[in-house]
């Protein structure tokens, strides 16, 4: 199978590919996604600009009360980081489910959500993270919330000529966990659910629901959230707020999964995530 | 577009089209044929090399990408005439039948111990978890890096 041809840059500085992206070129990063769509012609891009090769795209730092990930940081890279795992386990937990290892030492953190694929893990976690998303264009950068980055199936709020320079999630104590259902070929997420709780005096004082796999973009379960918050958090209370995260979902429905299905499987591993979430937050 | 690069210790120079794949670079220009080309859309893992240390399926890279890289192909991991551990145990475990994935089979497996000189069973299969057998049902691979990791210690 081979892509239909095109051009080929690898610049070494962000300037660069910036300006290569801005007069109309495509960004290849992990090339996980992008290069299946090129073989199957789904994707014929003319000019392909190789993100590898620029450093300053590639890091994994913490910073003022948050880590901070370069867009190349690949699957892998989150996985194994001694600061992800100490830091931000959900992120880690989230990494280590993607795909396959090859997969991994490929594909990188910023094609995944540039991509957006509906069934991608990383969105249920940057959303339970509330985590922001920096984007460098010719004018700059500017910062974005995953809630309001990831748009629809394919789509984000990422503007013509603009690339995905780096992710940055909070640092804290809650307790979290990522649990997904995984289509048994390729590994994407049927149903993926990221819980995060934070708990004091007995009580969940905050909780956040990151969805991914049941609609056609990711998505926070505010109204599970609201019914956890100022619970105990005990089994029950768990029952009755993973029954609401699939409430109203216009779930997606193909071959793997109706749209019904779908649904069971939120709340089944919506409570899942959330019982180890408050396991490991208390 | 130019690209240079070592595969196996051997340092190579090719003008290639970008859109070549890594996988038909391998085989077609550079005539490594032990690397395999299975499902072609980035599932079967039968084209598994090893790129700077890292395990990638070459059917999903273009070449000009590992311009500058190191890569070693199932041609490269014996040495003096000696099989490398994993070959040994794979060979020594029946790993193997119609020897259509084991290129790939034995790339994979040998990122598993680079990595984790003690993997359990499960990450044994979680690493493995990119690579398809039609033959064996896969407990005599599980068996083979088992036997690799141990020989290693
Ligand atoms: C067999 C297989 C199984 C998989 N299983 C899973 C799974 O279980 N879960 C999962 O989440 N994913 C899975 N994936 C997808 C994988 O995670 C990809 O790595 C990811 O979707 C895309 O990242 P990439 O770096 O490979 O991007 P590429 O494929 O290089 O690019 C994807 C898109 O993003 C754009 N892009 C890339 N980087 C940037 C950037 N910095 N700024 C702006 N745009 C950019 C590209 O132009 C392109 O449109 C799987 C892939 C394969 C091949
Ligand atoms: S040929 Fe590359 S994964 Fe199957
Ligand atoms: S030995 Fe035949 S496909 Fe694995």
């Amino acid at each position: 199978m081979f892509a239909q041809t095109f051009d080929y840059t690898a610049p070494k500085t962000l300037d660069e590919a910036v300006k290569l992206i801005g007069g109309g070129a495509k960004a290849l990063a992990g090339g996980m996604s992008l290069i299946p769509m090129m073989k199957l012609r789904l994707a014929a891009p003319e000019h392909l600009v190789d993100l590898g090769r620029i450093k300053d795209l590639n890091y994994i730092r913490e910073e003022g009360g948050a880590l901070h990930l370069g867009a190349t940081a690949t699957h892998y890279d989150v996985e194994s980081s001694a600061l992800v795992r100490s830091k931000c386990p959900l992120l880690a937990e989230t990494a280590a489910a993607i795909g396959d290892v090859q997969v991994r030492n490929m594909g990188t953190l910023g094609g995944s959500v540039a991509h957006a694929d509906p069934s991608a893990d990383y969105p249920a976690a940057l959303q339970a993270l509330e985590a922001k998303i920096v984007l460098r264009g010719a004018n700059g950068d500017r910062t974005v919330s995953a809630a309001d980055f990831f748009v629809d199936a394919f789509t984000t709020s990422l503007g013509e000529g603009e690339i995905v320079r780096e992710v940055i999630v909070p640092i804290d104590s809650s307790g979290a966990s990522y649990q997904k259902a995984p289509q048994p070929a390729s590994g994407f997420a049927m149903v993926g659910i990221a819980a995060r709780v934070k708990k004091a005096g007995g009580k969940v004082t905050e909780a956040r629901i990151g969805v991914t796999g049941l609609t056609n973009s990711s998505f926070r379960a505010t109204a599970a959230e609201k019914a956890l918050e100022g619970t105990g958090g005990s089994p029950a209370d768990i029952q009755k707020a993973a029954a609401l995260v699939a409430q109203g979902a216009d779930a997606n429905s193909d071959i793997h999964a109706s749209a019904d299905y779908r649904k069971h499987l939120a709340g089944v591993y919506a409570g899942r995530a959330l019982s180890a979430a408050i396991g490991r937050a208390s | 577009m130019k690209i240079n690069l070592t595969i196996n210790k051997k340092r190579y120079s090719h003008d290639v089209e970008p859109r070549l794949l890594l996988v038909h670079y391998l085989r077609e220009t550079v005539g490594l044929t032990g690397t395999h080309t299975g499902c072609e859309t980035s599932l079967c893992g039968a084209c598994t090399v090893e790129l700077d240390g890292k395990a990638v399926k070459s059917c999903t890279m273009f070449a000009v990408q590992a311009d500058g890289a190191n890569v070693t192909t199932i041609e490269g991991i014996a040495s003096d005439g000696k099989l490398h551990r994993v070959q040994e145990a794979f060979w020594n475990e029946h790993g193997l039948q119609c020897g259509f994935c084991t290129p790939g089979m034995i790339m994979a497996s040998k990122q598993i111990i680079d990595r984790n000189g003690t993997p359990s069973e499960a990450e044994i299969r979680h690493g493995l978890e990119g690579n398809l057998c039609r033959c064996t049902g896969y407990q005599h691979i599980v068996n083979a890096v088992k036997a690799a990791a141990a020989a290693g210690r």
